[in-house]
């Protein structure tokens, strides 16, 4: 058997910078550094139409991503989609009358949450429930209203 | 065949071995006793099977008939592990060494000892420089077997055959394809190694003189069958026709020189056919 | 017409056979990896001929393919003005398809082909069978700490070609054709989620490393022991690896990002 140290060497080396490329892909490419690392709540928002929002669609505060969406179902009772977001702990004192929204970066962009601070001294924790919603615009609906009213505005 | 009996008080024993290749029979119902200490030779054309015969005898081959029976146990009866165990008592020389081409020759003759043995590297040393030196080759212990002649494998790898000092050796076309010197040394090291040991020899040849010279007893194969048996003298002596092509080496007798095939005449006159 | 017909089951039947045999040897080699951990100087052995030797071809191509990856997104991407979304296309593209895929694919050619014609001329050369009869298993000796060291380069292989594609796509896209540096990593870390994408191309590096150390070990071991027969099963090994590779990717893909 050899029994060589330059090998053992690069062996080692070689097993080193494999992992170091899995490390690299898991902090710098993907988002794992950006959440996992802290805490964070739960509060939920009902919309009357969540629009092309997703799970794992950011949720932001004045431009500012505080955290993310992280399920969405529909309520057969209210026929509200129910978002339940997950915040990071470290934004806790966010007035418990704040608004959401939901908009679009940009034309073409994702849909995201935006969070629009209240003037309450209560804070939302844990499991609270964000009561103002304002649902998302749908792209096709706006169109139409728009081209019904102005060929109303015609006759 | 006024022979003299089987010997009796044997190692391996082959019962009524029978053993086919997909149509081709190459052992029909044959039996051979292989006695302790001796070396006994084991002869006939090229392509009887006898390198088989090896293999079903070290329990790498399945008979379809017939016991095999290796210093009381029925080979093809055992379970796996007491079939390797019985194997590191039985020593085997390939025809091309089988050598690992990865190892020097120093590791080569250490790897039964490394992979069986929890002996420290030293006494693994004395070991295989003492192995070594009984083949006569304790110099080239840093050579890959790339740098080996034929003949220096086949004993590098005899070395590595008897590291683990087994109870008997199997030798599988020794003397094939060596030049003279290197074919004396093996006999030389043979018949030393089986008298200093007490190994049990099996030979496994179709070199008429060299294991006539050193083989206690001889048998002679052909067809599938065992077609003379005896001492070395005997065999010489021989009435049998076939014992006597074979041993002789005459182009023609039972054993025909030409393939077989039609007519001559008429082969060449029918046209027409591509072959 | 029945000739054809007899063709076509006796290849069916070799097949079967075949995949028989395959998965018989598979159960071996598996049942030896616990005897390799025992002895890990076997196994470190095999991480250098087969991860360290196929370390080079991997990072040059990795960084390559990672540069024309942010060559040709950036020309695509600019027609929509979306040029801060190449690290996005780039990273995606190596983490998701590309890193797994074409790794595997240069590693069947670097190391399985090798390992192929290595057991192969061992069994060619009587070393497997000699083994046998000094009561030495060749597959747990042999073949078993190969597969295990094929298993555990192909991930670390492949994260390092996605690493080295994604700094080569950052390097001509921000540094030769000016899309900004910022945007290329924030935008990637932004879209690209790891358990969706890394874990799941890990998962994948890790599948193909298993199936290709699979069909080179067996195609070795299975070859017919002639120099012909050692040829034919080193390209069998990169074909049939190259086949399954992309097929059992198409597989996976579907299975994993299917349902967003």
């Amino acid at each position: 058997m050899q029994h060589s140290n330059t090998q053992d060497t690069l062996v080692g080396l070689f097993v080193a910078s494999g992992i170091a490329g899995l490390f690299f892909l898991a902090m710098q490419v993907s988002n794992l550094s950006s959440f996992t690392a802290h805490d964070s709540y739960t509060v939920t928002a009902r919309f009357s139409n969540s629009g092309g929002l997703k799970v794992k669609s950011p949720v932001s505060a004045a431009g500012v991503r505080i955290g993310r969406v992280s399920a969405i179902s529909f309520d057969p009772k209210t026929y509200q989609s129910v978002v339940q977001m997950t915040i990071d702990s470290q934004y806790n004192t966010l007035p418990d009358d704040s608004s959401a929204s939901v908009f679009t970066a940009g034309l073409l962009g994702e849909q995201y949450v935006n969070l629009d601070a209240g003037g309450s001294d209560e804070f939302l924790t844990d499991g609270s429930e964000i009561e103002i919603t304002q649902s998302a615009i749908i792209l096709e609906k706006a169109l139409g209203q728009f081209l019904f009213k102005s060929a109303e505005e015609k006759k | 065949m006024a022979n003299s009996a089987p010997p009796k008080n044997s190692l391996v024993s082959v019962q009524n071995l029978s053993f086919s290749r997909g149509n081709k029979k190459i052992f029909d119902d044959i039996s051979l006793e292989f006695e302790r200490g001796k070396i006994t030779a084991i002869m006939g054309p090229s392509g009887t099977g006898k390198t088989t015969l090896l293999k079903l005898i070290g329990g790498q081959l399945f008979p379809e008939q017939g016991t095999v029976i290796v210093d009381d146990n029925n080979v093809h009866r055992l379970r796996r592990n007491e079939l390797y165990n019985l194997r590191k008592r039985m020593g085997m020389l390939f025809q091309s060494g089988a050598l690992l081409t990865d190892m020097n020759v120093f590791d080569n003759v250490a790897f039964p000892l490394r992979e069986h043995t929890h002996l420290p590297e030293s006494m693994i040393r004395t070991l295989v420089l003492m192995k070594l030196q009984a083949v006569g080759l304790r110099g080239a212990r840093q050579l890959m077997p790339n740098e080996l002649s034929g003949g220096m494998a086949r004993r590098i790898a005899l070395a590595r055959a008897i590291a683990l000092d087994p109870m008997m050796i199997m030798y599988d076309e020794p003397f094939t394809g060596q030049d003279p010197i290197s074919k004396g040394a093996l006999v030389q090291l043979i018949q030393s190694l089986n008298n200093i040991l007490g190994l049990t020899s099996i030979i496994v040849s179709h070199d008429v003189q060299e294991t006539a010279a050193i083989a206690d007893y001889i048998y002679v194969l052909s067809g599938g069958k065992v077609v003379g048996q005896g001492t070395p003298k005997e065999i010489e002596q021989s009435p049998s026709e076939w014992v006597q092509q074979f041993m002789n080496g005459a182009p023609d007798g039972p054993v025909h020189f030409h393939y077989p095939a039609k007519d001559y005449v008429d082969d060449l006159l029918s046209t027409g056919k591509r072959y | 017409m029945t000739e054809f017909l007899q063709q076509l089951g006796r290849n069916t039947h070799t097949s079967f056979t075949k995949l028989g045999r395959a998965s018989f040897f598979l159960l071996q080699t598996l049942s030896g990896i616990l005897s390799v951990l025992a002895r890990p100087r076997l196994l470190l052995n095999q991480l250098y001929s087969v991860g360290v030797l196929s370390f080079l071809i991997i990072t040059i191509s990795g960084l390559f393919v990672g540069m024309v990856l942010g060559l040709q997104g950036y020309y695509i991407l600019s027609d929509f003005g979306a040029e801060e979304t190449l690290g996005v296309m780039v990273a995606a593209s190596l983490v998701r398809e590309l890193g797994p895929v074409v790794s595997a694919l240069l590693f069947a050619g670097r190391a399985g082909s090798a390992l192929t014609a290595e057991i192969g001329l061992m069994k060619a050369t009587e070393q497997l069978s000699g083994m046998e009869m000094m009561a030495v298993d060749p597959i747990k000796r042999i073949i078993s700490p190969r597969f295990l060291a094929g298993l555990l380069s192909m991930p670390l292989l492949a994260a390092l070609f996605s690493a080295i594609g994604i700094i080569g796509g950052q390097l001509v896209g921000s540094g030769l054709l000016g899309v900004d540096e910022g945007a290329y990593w924030s935008q990637m870390q932004s879209n690209l989620d790891f358990k969706d994408d890394i874990i799941n191309g890990v998962i994948k590096s890790i599948v193909f490393g298993f199936v290709t150390s699979w069909i080179a070990l067996f195609e070795g071991y299975d070859a017919i022991p002639t120099s012909e027969g050692v040829s034919r099963a080193t390209t069998r090994t990169v074909v049939n690896s190259a086949f399954t590779i992309l097929g059992l990717d198409f597989i996976l893909t579907a299975l994993m990002f299917g349902d967003d």
